[in-house]
C-alpha cells in the first residue's frame, strides 16, 4: 500500500523546533559547560607535555588531541567518554516526553506522518552534537595556535577534520540509540537510567570482560605463555569482541587517523612488518583507510539503531 | 459533490478495531451529516477515542471502512488530517513556548505560509479570547485556557471537521459555559463538529444527534428526542398548574398526550410525545381556568443513559471480552 504525500513533509519544521529547544536547554549547556572544561584541562596537559619536550615532530598539532598527562586521559579519550554522555542527554526523552505532555497525538494529527516527527528530532540532535563538537574542535585548534604558535598544515587540518566526522557518527549511535530507548521505555527516567546503564557497560565494564571471554573461547597456550607473550587466538578474540562496543571503534578510528604512524589497528605479525619503515608517518589517505572499517560500523550502528526506533514507533499507539 | 445539506461527511461501515483478544471497537456504522454537531458518549472505554483515531488515520483499522470528506484515513491520512482538526483528551502544549509560539509551530507543520500563519493565529486567538495571554508560556495556562487554546489551532486550521475528545472533563462549570459557546459558534459557521463525552447533560445541550456507546458497539443513535420515545416510551412531560373546573379532562382530550396525573388539585402531569404546552394553555384558558405555570421537563439524556442500561443490563449486551 503506497501512502500518499511525502514522508518528509514537516521535517523542517520539526528540525528547527527541536534544535532551537536543544540550544536553549539548560540541560545542553551543563553538558556543554561539563566537557568543555574537561576537554580544556586535558588540552592544558597536553600542551605542558607538549612545551617541555619540543620534539620535532611534523604533527605537533595532532598531538593536541591524542597526548595526555597523568592522572588525565588525552582530549580524544574524554571526549570518547562524554560524547556518549551528551548523545543520551539529547536523545533519552525524545519520544516519551510527546506522549507524557501529551502533545504527540495533536502533532501526529496535522498533515505530517510520524516519520517527519521522529526524523527531524534525530536531525535536530546531531546537528547539535554537531554544533558543539566543531566548537570543541576549533577550541584545540585555536587553543594550539596561541600556546604553541605552529600554524597547523593541511594534513593536519585534515586528519582533525576526519576526527570531527568520525566523533559525530560516534555521537549519532548513542542518539539513536537514547531515542531507541525513549520509544521503547513509557517512563523518561526509566530510558535514562537504561541507557547510562549501557553507557557505562560499554564504557567501563566491556573493556574487562571482552578479555575475559576471549580467554574462555579461545584458551591461551601454555606455549606462548610460558615466553610470557599473548596468544594469538586469544588476542584476535579479545580485539573482536572488544569491537562489539562503539567507545572501542571510537577510540581505534582515532588512533589510526590521528597518530599518523599507526600502521595497524590488530594484531601485527612479523612477516607484515618486513620493508617497513617504523616510526615513519603513513600518507593521509592510508590512515583514512585504516580507519574505514571502525567508521563504517560506527555508521552503521548508527543506521540500525535508528530504524529499529523507527519500525517500533510506527507501530506505537498514539493514545496515552 | 453537489447539495451541501445532508451530505454524509463521515461514514463508518462495520468499523472495527481488535486488540489481542477483544473487540475495542466492534463493527459500528454511522454517517455524520454536514454541519451537524455529533455526539458520542458512553463509558471510559467504550470505543470512543479509538474510533476517533481511526477516523484521523493515527491508528490501524482491523476491519470495515471509514471514510472522512470522501477519503480514507488509512490510505490518504495527509488529505484527511488537512482538513479534520482534532482536539485530545486533556490536550497538552509545550510549556515552554508561548501560546502563538505553540500555534505558530503547528501552522507550520500545516504548510501555512508566514504572513498566513500570523494573520490566522492572531484571528483564532480572539475567537478563543486568549489575545492579552498570547505571548505568555503555556505553562501558566489553567485546563480551561489550553482547551481554548487547542479549539484556537482547529479555527488556524479552518477545519471542515472539528474532532473534540472529552472536551469539557475536569472544566469548571464557567469554563464548560465558554467552551460549550464556542462550540456553538463552530457550528454556526458551519464546521461539522464530532466530539466526545461522558457528561451527558452537556452533550445533551449542544449535540444534534448522538451515538451511545457501549462496549465498542453502538447501542444507540438518534437525536435525543428521538432516543427519549424509544427508551422512556414518550418524549415530554408537561407540568401544568392552574385553577378550574374538569382541567385534567380536557387536558386529555389534547392529541399526542398519553396520560394526565393529577398531582394536586391544581397541579397535572402529562405525558405526550411532543411539546404540548400551546394546546395545554388553550385548553385551560378556553375553560377559564387560571394558568399559574407551565413547564416542560425536556428528556434528559441522562434518564435516557440510566432507562437505557436498567433495562438492557450489561450482560445481556454482546460482551466483547
Amino acid at each position: 500500500m503506497r501512502r500518499e504525500g511525502s514522508a518528509f513533509a514537516g521535517v523542517g519544521t520539526v528540525f528547527v523546533k527541536e534544535l532551537a529547544d536543544n540550544l536553549s536547554s539548560v540541560r545542553m549547556l551543563v553538558l556543554e559547560l561539563l566537557i568543555v572544561l574537561t576537554a580544556l584541562a586535558a588540552l592544558y596537559g597536553a600542551i605542558d607535555n607538549l612545551r617541555q619536550n619540543t620534539a620535532e615532530d611534523p604533527f605537533l598539532l595532532l598531538r593536541l588531541f591524542t597526548d595526555s598527562r597523568a592522572p588525565l586521559p588525552s582530549f580524544v579519550a574524554i571526549l570518547g567518554f562524554l560524547i556518549p554522555l551528551m548523545a543520551i542527554g539529547l536523545g533519552f526523552d525524545a519520544i516519551n516526553s510527546e506522549h507524557n505532555r501529551r502533545t504527540l497525538s495533536r502533532i501526529l494529527a496535522q498533515p505530517i506522518y510520524r516519520d517527519a516527527l521522529l526524523m527531524g528530532k534525530f536531525l535536530a540532535g546531531l546537528a547539535t552534537l554537531g554544533v558543539s563538537l566543531a566548537a570543541l574542535w576549533l577550541m584545540v585548534i585555536g587553543l594550539g595556535l596561541i600556546f604553541l604558535g605552529v600554524p597547523p598544515g593541511g594534513e593536519e587540518v585534515a586528519r582533525s577534520l576526519v576526527f570531527l566526522v568520525v566523533a559525530i557518527f560516534y555521537a549519532g549511535v548513542w542518539l539513536s540509540l537514547a531515542m531507541l530507548l525513549s520509544i521503547v521505555f513509557r517512563s523518561p527516567a526509566t530510558a535514562a537510567l537504561v541507557a547510562l546503564g549501557v553507557w557505562l557497560f560499554l564504557t567501563v565494564l566491556w573493556p574487562m570482560l571482552a578479555p575475559a571471554f576471549a580467554q574462555v573461547v579461545a584458551p591461551p597456550d601454555p606455549r606462548y605463555t610460558a615466553l610470557g607473550l599473548e596468544t594469538p587466538d586469544t588476542a584476535l578474540w579479545s580485539q573482536m569482541l572488544m569491537r562489539l562496543s562503539p567507545n572501542d571503534l571510537f577510540a581505534e578510528a582515532m588512533t589510526a587517523v590521528l597518530s599518523p604512524t599507526t600502521r595497524t589497528l590488530g594484531a601485527v605479525f612479523l612477516e607484515q612488518l618486513r620493508g617497513a619503515l617504523m616510526g615513519a608517518p603513513l600518507p593521509f589517505t592510508e590512515s583514512v583507510m585504516i580507519a574505514w572499517p571502525q567508521t563504517v560500523s560506527l555508521i552503521a550502528a548508527t543506521i540500525v539503531l535508528f530504524v529499529a526506533g523507527y519500525v517500533l514507533f510506527q507501530r506505537q499507539e498514539v493514545r496515552a | 459533490m453537489s447539495g451541501a445539506q445532508n451530505q454524509a461527511v463521515i461514514s463508518a461501515r462495520d468499523l472495527t478495531k481488535r486488540y489481542a483478544n477483544t473487540n475495542a471497537v466492534d463493527a459500528i456504522s454511522f454517517d455524520i451529516v454536514r454541519g451537524e454537531v455529533f455526539g458520542l458518549l458512553g463509558p471510559n472505554g467504550a470505543g470512543k477515542t479509538t474510533t476517533i483515531l481511526m477516523m484521523l488515520g493515527l491508528t490501524d483499522i482491523s476491519a470495515g471502512e471509514v471514510s472522512v470528506l470522501g477519503f480514507d484515513p488509512a490510505r490518504a491520512p495527509l488529505q484527511v488530517k488537512r482538513r479534520v482538526g482534532y482536539l485530545p483528551d486533556s490536550v497538552g502544549f509545550y510549556d515552554h513556548l508561548t501560546a502563538v509560539e505553540n500555534l505558530s509551530y503547528t501552522a507550520r507543520l500545516m504548510g501555512l505560509s508566514r504572513a498566513e500563519r500570523a494573520a490566522r493565529i492572531a484571528d483564532a486567538l480572539v475567537r478563543v479570547r486568549l489575545v492579552d495571554v498570547a505571548h505568555k508560556r503555556v505553562a501558566t495556562f489553567s485546563r480551561g485556557m489550553r482547551q481554548r487554546l487547542g479549539l484556537a489551532e482547529i479555527i488556524v486550521k479552518r477545519a471542515e471537521i472539528a474532532i473534540l475528545d472529552e472536551p469539557t472533563s475536569g472544566l469548571d462549570p464557567q469554563a464548560t459555559l465558554e467552551f460549550l459557546a464556542l462550540i456553538g459558534e463552530l457550528k454556526a459557521e458551519g464546521v461539522t463538529v464530532l466530539l466526545s463525552s461522558h457528561l451527558l447533560d452537556q452533550v445533551q445541550r449542544i449535540c444534534d444527534r448522538v451515538a451511545l456507546f457501549q462496549a465498542g458497539r453502538i447501542v444507540m443513535m438518534g437525536s435525543v428526542a428521538d432516543l427519549a420515545v424509544q427508551v422512556l416510551g414518550a418524549g415530554f412531560v408537561v407540568e401544568v398548574e392552574a385553577e378550574g373546573a374538569g382541567i385534567a379532562r380536557r387536558l386529555a382530550t389534547i392529541p399526542g398526550v398519553t396520560n394526565v396525573e393529577t398531582l394536586a388539585a391544581d397541579r397535572f402531569r402529562m405525558t405526550a410525545d411532543r411539546d404540548v404546552r400551546p394546546e395545554a394553555a388553550r385548553v385551560v384558558v378556553a375553560a377559564d381556568g387560571l394558568l399559574r405555570r407551565l413547564s416542560v421537563d425536556e428528556p434528559s439524556l441522562e434518564a435516557i443513559y440510566a432507562r437505557y442500561f436498567q433495562i438492557r443490563p450489561e450482560g445481556s449486551v454482546r460482551h466483547a471480552a
